[in-house]
C-alpha cells in the first residue's frame, strides 16, 4: 500500500488524527498522540494495514523552539508495506500511550526513549531506565541536557566546550 | 653475601627473603580476566597462543579473590565505575592495576562529549602501568605488563617502612 492508501485508511476509521505537515517524507505520517492506542491497535488487527512488526522507536528533540517526538517505525511482512508514525508531546510532560502490550518488543524500545528523553509511555508495565543507572539524572539527549558533577563521590572533569581540541 | 659465600653445597640457594618474595611474586602475577570494550580484544589476543601470556606468568583468573592484576581494558562507564571498584576492592592483598588503553587511562575518545564515560579509571582506583593505544597491540600490553613485573621486582615486603 502507498502512503495515500494508509492515511484514507486511518482516515475513515479516526477521522481529524492526521496532522498535516508538508516537511515529512514519503513514508512518514504525523498523528495526534491522543487516541493513539485505539490507532495502534487498528493499524495491528486491521487485515488492510497489517502492521505486524514494530521496527524501531526513537525520540526526536529539534530544541526548544522545535518539537520533543516519539517515532514510530512499522512494517507489514504481510503486505510488505512500512510507515514511520510521528507523535509530538508537550516539552513540561511528556506523555504518551505504551503500544507495549501490542508488540512486545516495544518493551525494551520505550524503555530505552524513556532512559534517553524523559517521554513517559503510560501503560507500561515496568517503564524503568534501561541503559543509564537507575539513579541517573537528567534525560541524555535532550538538547538541554547538562551533565552530571559529580557521581556516588566520582568527580566528573568539566571540559570547555569552546576549547575544543589544544 | 660476602661472609655466607661459598660456606654452602652447590644445591643451596641464599638469597634475602625480600629478594625471594619479590621474585615469586612479580614471575606470576595472575591477572583478572574481564574487558569492557575493545581492548579486551587484543587483551584476549594477548592471552592466547601467538602472544601467549603465560610465557610470562600470567594466567587469567575469573575471581577477583585470586587475581594479583586488574587490568582495566575497556572504556569505564560510570555505571561501570561502581562495579570496578567493589571488584578492586574484592581483590586480595598485594594488588595492582594496569589501564590499558586510552579509554581506560583518560576517557579516550569519550574525553569530552561521553557525558556517561569515568575519564580515567584512576579516579576510583590506584593504577600502577598505563598501557597507551586505541587500542594497544599485544606487544604494546606485553610490554606494559613487564613493566609492572619490573616493579613487583623491586619491593620489599618484609622490610620495615620508616614512618
Amino acid at each position: 500500500m502507498t502512503l495515500v492508501e494508509i492515511k484514507s485508511a486511518i482516515n475513515s476509521q479516526f477521522p481529524g488524527v492526521i496532522i498535516d505537515n508538508e516537511e515529512l517524507g514519503d513514508h512518514q505520517l504525523e498523528l495526534n498522540g491522543d487516541k493513539w492506542l485505539d490507532i495502534a491497535t487498528f493499524m495491528k488487527e486491521d487485515p488492510i494495514l497489517s502492521f505486524d512488526q514494530l521496527e524501531c522507536i526513537t525520540g526526536y528533540d529539534g530544541g526548544e523552539e522545535a518539537a520533543l517526538q516519539t517515532r514510530y517505525n512499522f512494517h507489514s511482512m504481510e503486505h510488505r508495506h512500512k510507515i514511520e508514525i510521528i507523535i509530538s508531546h508537550d516539552r513540561e510532560e511528556p506523555r504518551v500511550a505504551s503500544i507495549e502490550k501490542l508488540w512486545r518488543i516495544g518493551d525494551w524500545f520505550e524503555r530505552e526513549t524513556y532512559d534517553m528523553f524523559g517521554i513517559i509511555y503510560e501503560g507500561h508495565r515496568d517503564l524503568r531506565r534501561i541503559l543509564c543507572p537507575d539513579d541517573w539524572e537528567g534525560w541524555p539527549l535532550r538538547k538541554n541536557y547538562k551533565g552530571q558533577e559529580l557521581y556516588h563521590g566520582i568527580v566528573v572533569p568539566k571540559i570547555k566546550e569552546e576549547d575544543g581540541w589544544e | 653475601m660476602g661472609v655466607l659465600e661459598n660456606k654452602f653445597q652447590d644445591n643451596v640457594i641464599v638469597a634475602s627473603m625480600d629478594k625471594l618474595l619479590g621474585w615469586a611474586r612479580s614471575t606470576s602475577p595472575w591477572y583478572f580476566q574481564f574487558g569492557l570494550a575493545c581492548c579486551a580484544i587484543e587483551m584476549m589476543s594477548s592471552a592466547a597462543s601467538r602472544h601467549d601470556l603465560e610465557r610470562i606468568g600470567m594466567m587469567p583468573r575469573s575471581s577477583p579473590r585470586q587475581a594479583d592484576v586488574m587490568i582495566v581494558a575497556g572504556t569505564v562507564t560510570m555505571k561501570m565505575a561502581l562495579r570496578v571498584k567493589k571488584l578492586y576492592e574484592q581483590m586480595a592483598e598485594p594488588k595492582y592495576v594496569i589501564s590499558m588503553g586510552s579509554c581506560a587511562t583518560s576517557g579516550g575518545p569519550y574525553w569530552q562529549h561521553g557525558y556517561h564515560v569515568l575519564k580515567g579509571v584512576d579516579l576510583v582506583v590506584p593504577v600502577d602501568v598505563y598501557v597507551p593505544g586505541c587500542p594497544p597491540r599485544p606487544e604494546a600490553l606485553i610490554e606494559g605488563l613487564l613493566k609492572l613485573q619490573e616493579k613487583i621486582q623491586t619491593e620489599r615486603p618484609l622490610t620495615r617502612k620508616t614512618v
